[in-house]
């Protein structure tokens, strides 16, 4: 959940009433640390920007990349395009959800993984591709998609033992 | 790679960064330079006569389009660069975001000069940050070069340029759906009349093209419409890129002068199908575009054959399916993807493709009947004749493609055509075996 | 020259430059199939079953969209466009429930209307897997998402002519859904109830919640005194639910078949609605005195004080504490009435007649119920009332005229006119002006405040003092009122808002069918029912006069401040 005043800040540096609505829905996602636009975020957008909720809502429920549930640290796309497809996709789907125990849409209990399914990523010269937050990787095979998530695993454990040391 | 000619529009070297140093050092930006210099009326006219059409897929001639907008009579007028890229299999804009974003910006500087704008949007979508992150760093570059933002180059004319990042929908590649995305709207299609070169953003008129149109204008400025026509054919000049994947040797983005066939492509580009393989269809035009059986693949790449050949140019994406490969799955797969892409304002796109999905589902798993066939293909017809924007008529297009050309494979699948002589059903066997 | 040549179907004909194609073919005696049509609104070509061919277009083009445009060749019936149009209907109803014969709009659903014409006899397609729950959490409305074709008419009369936005398209592809934000249920957002989007539903995916059970039950009780009040707007649109044109005056009709039904007593909601001319008249001229919570804005309409309530709290001490003439009503059955009949007040049981949908819900307000009973028992649309009388076998263009029933059916044509937009101003001007100056009016029409225009203006001569008025229909115009009020760019003294536009006439509970064109037949009905009565303002109505000597003693008395006057409260951006 955000503060009201992160989403009013984030409102100003879009310029305030002319901000532009997709633009303050991205940012105030970005700003969230589950990386998803709550409902409170929704309610305080409508009420600074004076559009209807209902407006608000249909705007973010449209496009796919705005979650309006709660996300993990590592958002892990399986591109499911023709290109992809054929060159094995379902494999690497298939293990990156063995590996994590969850399903396409889901965020591991942990609130660590999530894996969604997106359309072309723009990489189907090294297809099947995905991509792990903003970083694609390509020419994947089952095999290579599981060492991804091991990296990413220890990658976020190291991350948890420097900050842990701070007490 | 083949016969590449020398010198092309963006003559593509795939590991390579082309910094703003880099740029200016070969040349760049002395097309914004000359056209400045020379006036807008003057370079208009160079864009016209060379012929260059927009590149996104609909094809429309880019000088009368920036006429169109010059001649509003309303002063306050944008230039969006759609860089919605989302035809699956076409990667060509993502690769001059970001290898050659200064040819980019020159272009949509110089086609903002030409039509009057004085704010441009570059709209790119979500799914590609290294791109966004790119053309951000490229444009505060530029404007501290004084190559975008107030009184460029001392000419008086002044022209700012922001990023706007979509959010994840393939119909915001339809420019009127685009227009509301920016405007904080859900990523319809709006009517049309009127244009968005008489009504477009906040209801001014708008010039809005593609990422690859807007990058070739710079080339078309510095070496005159002649050079630029003599790259292609008569019907269509310059060149085109393209995006090849699939079951090919050799995958990847290549620029090749219009008359070239695809075969040519395929082959000389590609290095043809895999050892021991046969190609079955070509995608071309990615998800919106058809499938093409290999006798057409002669037809060279030409607005004017391809339509006579009812082939879609698109994106330019090419995407090859070899002998291995089911039809009905190909099409199950763009299906599913204009099922997930369709933005539900009108009923043969939103209910058609329903339909459509329910149907392809059950012949892939061998319970429909010829009629089912019959079936997918009147909704077919429905969704290409009636659909409220052109992606919902395009959607219909691998779809009427295969029943056209791979019908067999449909009738293969029906319940009809599994029984054996002896009444066994051939798909229970095959699961069995 | 305004006209340009074009041909349908071959013929050549001349049809007005800037037209539409659905509107030139029309001209031409043809109606083309529509359902996200609706002439009050913007174009929004979702359903596309009003394609048709033109020569030299590549695909069909839908009619509602496209303009004429000289020596266009329209073909509107050839196999083609035919086939194309079932097929899409088939699309329609292949994800839409079978269960049109147990559906609230079993015989007049756009849809099946056009399903019968075109033919679709074989639906090939399947009903996908999503079953949406109903949502019946208002004692209004009934929302169906599975019925709902997403033509998008009720989200853009919710967006665009009341400007709450509260059903609005979410998500997209086949999941678009039209909705509450979150999918929520109406009473958990700041809906005002008003019906709108019911009247403009082409199917039966919003509509009235049916109370004609409660009613027949009441009526079949022997122990319930069933008495019936019946809305100024009804008698001019009921005759409507029978097939006759809009603006037919049936008000003896009406009476004959409530009488027929069953009912007790047949009662009007003008008497009550003169009577609130009486008690918020007295209030305006209590507030000028004082100056202070000017302008007196009127409570009559309950959609109106459901927006306030919710969008503009702040403004609610300008509101008058009237009840609505059909809460006054119901308190005055269950006490004078009663009284005066000796009938228990727990034995009556009254049912209005309304134009309303959210009058259901004002009815059903826990704080109206002055006689320790509920104010109002049932509360049916004029939908359900034509559905009763249906059920009832009635032939009600064959029934005799009968009156009201005294004392509770005696009204004024001032408070017939109610059921217009400006009536309720029209109708206290002739009483605040003839109280306030002793003098007696010479013209009784204030044709300033009349019509359709979404916001009028007027300023009248009182006593030597000058003071100016507002009326606004509709609740986006509503809405500027509100806005000018609140930033003080206003001096109105009186201002008249009803949330329906056209007032009462138009509300969400009429016959289908409603259009602007419509609304205005019904408003000269009225105007036509009020030249016609013998008293025409509120203060003469002798029956008033009789309730105040008999009962109430004075306007803005201790009794009339029990019964007939209430608080409107903040309830925040929820209806509940």
């Amino acid at each position: 959940m955000m503060s009201s005043t992160i989403v009013q800040d984030i409102i100003h540096q879009h310029g305030g009433d002319k901000a532009l609505l997709l633009q303050v829905l991205l940012a105030v996602q970005d700003a969230d640390p589950q990386k998803y636009l709550s409902e409170e975020s929704v309610n305080e957008i409508a009420r600074i920007l004076e559009i209807p909720r209902s407006r608000v809502y249909s705007t973010a429920s449209f496009y796919s990349e705005i979650s309006l549930q709660p996300r993990g640290i590592y958002l892990i796309r399986v591109c499911t395009n023709a290109p992809c497809e054929n060159a094995g996709k379902a494999l690497v789907l298939q293990a990156i959800e063995k590996e994590l125990g969850i399903g396409a849409g889901q965020t591991t209990s942990d609130g660590i993984f999530t894996v969604e399914c997106v359309n072309c990523l723009g990489a189907c010269y090294m297809s099947p591709a995905i991509k792990v937050n903003d970083v694609i990787y390509g020419d994947l095979t089952p095999e290579k998609a599981v060492k991804i998530i091991a990296e990413l695993r220890k990658e976020y454990q190291d991350g948890q033992n420097t900050s842990g040391s701070c007490i | 790679m083949g016969k590449t000619p020398l010198d092309l529009v963006f003559n593509i070297e795939p590991n390579v960064f082309v910094s703003l140093e880099e740029y200016l050092r070969t040349g760049g930006y002395a097309a914004l330079a000359k056209s400045l210099s020379q006036g807008a009326e003057l370079s208009l006219r160079e864009i016209i006569n060379s012929d260059l059409r927009g590149r996104g897929g609909a094809a429309f001639p880019a000088g009368k389009k920036i006429e169109m907008v010059r001649g509003n009579a309303e002063t306050t007028r944008y230039i969006i660069c759609n860089a919605d890229e989302g035809e699956p299999g076409t990667f060509k804009d993502r690769f001059i975001m970001t290898h050659i974003p200064f040819q980019l910006l020159e272009g949509i500087t110089i086609a903002a000069y030409l039509s009057g704008a004085s704010q441009g949007y570059i709209y790119v979508r979500h799914e590609y940050p290294e791109a966004q992150g790119i053309l951000i760093k490229a444009i505060n570059q530029a404007e501290e070069e004084g190559l975008l933002g107030e009184n460029i180059f001392g000419s008086g004319f002044s022209f700012h340029l922001e990023l706007f990042s979509g959010a994840g929908s393939y119909l915001c590649g339809e420019e009127t759906a685009l227009l509301s995305s920016i405007e904080g709207k859900k990523g319809r299609p709006r009517l049309k009349p009127p244009y968005p070169t008489q009504s477009g953003l906040w209801n001014k008129p708008t010039l809005i093209n593609n990422v690859e149109t807007l990058a070739n204008i710079p080339k078309i400025i510095e070496k005159g419409a002649s050079w630029y026509r003599s790259l292609g054919t008569e019907d269509s000049s310059g060149t085109k890129l393209i995006s090849l994947s699939g079951d090919i040797k050799k995958r990847g983005l290549i620029e090749v002068p219009f008359g070239i066939s695809f075969a040519e492509i395929i082959n000389d580009f590609g290095g043809g199908p895999k050892e021991g393989r046969k190609i079955k269809a070509v995608n071309i035009g990615g998800a919106s575009g058809v499938l093409v059986p290999p006798e057409l693949l002669d037809t060279p790449l030409e607005y004017k054959a391809c339509a006579q050949a009812g082939i879609t140019i698109g994106s330019g994406a090419i995407f090859v399916l070899d002998d291995t490969r089911s039809i009905l799955d190909n099409v199950q797969n763009r299906l599913k993807f204009f099922l997930h892409e369709s933005c539900g304002k009108c009923t043969p796109c939103r209910e058609g493709l329903r339909q459509a999905d329910i149907i392809l589902d059950k012949l892939i798993a061998g319970q429909a009947g010829v009629k089912d066939v019959d079936t997918l293909t009147r909704y077919t017809g429905a969704i290409q004749e009636a659909s409220f924007c052109g992606l919902g008529q395009a959607a219909g297009n691998t779809l009427r493609s295969s029943l056209t050309y791979y019908r067999e494979e449909y009738l293969a699948c029906c319940q009809e055509n599994r029984k054996s002589a002896g009444g066994e059903d051939l798909a229970l066997m095959e699961e069995t075996a | 020259m305004n006209k340009m040549k074009i041909f349908v179907n071959g013929q050549e004909v001349w049809i007005e430059k800037d037209s539409t194609v659905l509107n030139a073919v029309k001209q031409q005696g043809i109606d083309l199939p529509t359902l996200c049509h609706h002439p009050d609104q913007r174009v929004k070509a979702n359903c596309r079953v009003c394609v048709v061919e033109v020569e030299g277009v590549k695909n069909l083009v839908a009619s509602c969209s496209t303009k004429v445009a000289e020596g266009m060749r329209i073909t509107t019936n050839s196999p083609r466009v035919r086939e194309t149009v079932r097929t899409i209907l088939e699309l329609i109803f292949a994800d839409h429930p079978h269960e049109c014969l147990t559906c609230i709009r079993n015989g007049n659903c756009e849809l099946r209307q056009l399903a019968s014409k075109y033919g679709v006899r074989d639906i090939e397609g399947e009903k996908a897997n999503n079953i949406f729950p109903q949502d019946k959490s208002t004692p209004s409305l009934v929302r169906n998402p599975n019925k709902c074709i997403k033509c998008g008419r009720c989200a853009e009369v919710c967006h665009h002519t009341q400007n709450v936005g509260i059903l609005y398209s979410h998500n997209r592809g086949t999941e678009v859904c039209i909705a509450p934000e979150y999918g929520k249920q109406l009473a958990e957002v700041a809906c005002v109830l008003c019906g709108q989007c019911a009247l403009v539903c082409p199917v039966g995916a919003i509509h009235e919640k049916d109370d004609t059970d409660l009613v027949w039950e009441a009526l079949a009780n022997p122990h319930k005194h069933v008495v019936v009040q019946t809305a100024p707007a009804v008698r001019v649109s009921i005759a409507e639910e029978f097939g006759l044109p809009p603006g037919e005056i049936s008000t003896g009709k009406l009476v004959t078949a409530l009488r027929k039904l069953g009912f007790d007593q047949v009662f009007d909601t003008d008497f009550t609605a003169d009577l609130t001319i009486m008690e918020e008249g007295h209030e305006l001229l209590q507030r000028m005195q004082t100056g202070k919570n000017l302008p007196l804005l009127t409570s009559c309409s309950p959609g109106w004080i459901n927006y306030i309530e919710q969008y503009y709290p702040g403004l609610l001490p300008l509101v008058s504490t009237c009840k609505s003439p059909q809460q006054m009503f119901g308190a005055l059955a269950k006490t004078y009435y009663a009284q005066s009949s000796g009938i228990e007040p727990k034995n009556i049981f009254v049912v209005s007649v309304m134009p309303c949908t959210a009058k259901k819900y004002e009815a059903a307000r826990p704080e109206m119920n002055s006689s320790g009973f509920r104010d109002v028992d049932a509360v049916l649309t004029s939908r359900e009332l034509g559905r009763m009388l249906r059920q009832e076998g009635m032939d009600f263009q064959k029934l005799t005229e009968s009156e009201f029933d005294a004392p509770l059916g005696i009204s004024s044509g001032a408070a017939a006119i109610f059921g217009a937009t400006g009536g309720v101003m029209e109708a206290a001007l002739r009483t605040v002006y003839e109280v306030v100056t002793g003098e007696s009016l010479c013209k009784l029409e204030f044709s300033e405040v009349r019509g359709m225009e979404g916001i009028k203006e007027a300023s009248v001569e009182l006593d030597g003092k000058e003071i100016k008025v507002a009326v606004a229909h509709g609740l986006d115009k509503a809405k500027k009122v509100m806005e000018l009020i609140q930033s003080g760019k206003a001096d109105y003294s009186f201002v008249e808002i009803m949330c329906c536009p056209g007032g009462c006439i138009g509300g969400g509970g009429q016959p289908y069918g409603t259009t602007n064109e419509v609304r205005a037949k019904r408003i000269e009905a009225l105007y036509q029912v009020d030249e016609n009565m013998p008293v025409r303002k509120s203060h003469e109505n002798p029956a008033v006069q009789d309730l105040y000597r008999d009962f109430l003693k004075e306007p803005l008395g201790e009794l009339s401040h029990q019964l007939l006057h209430t608080e409107y409260r903040n309830r925040g951006l929820s209806i509940n």
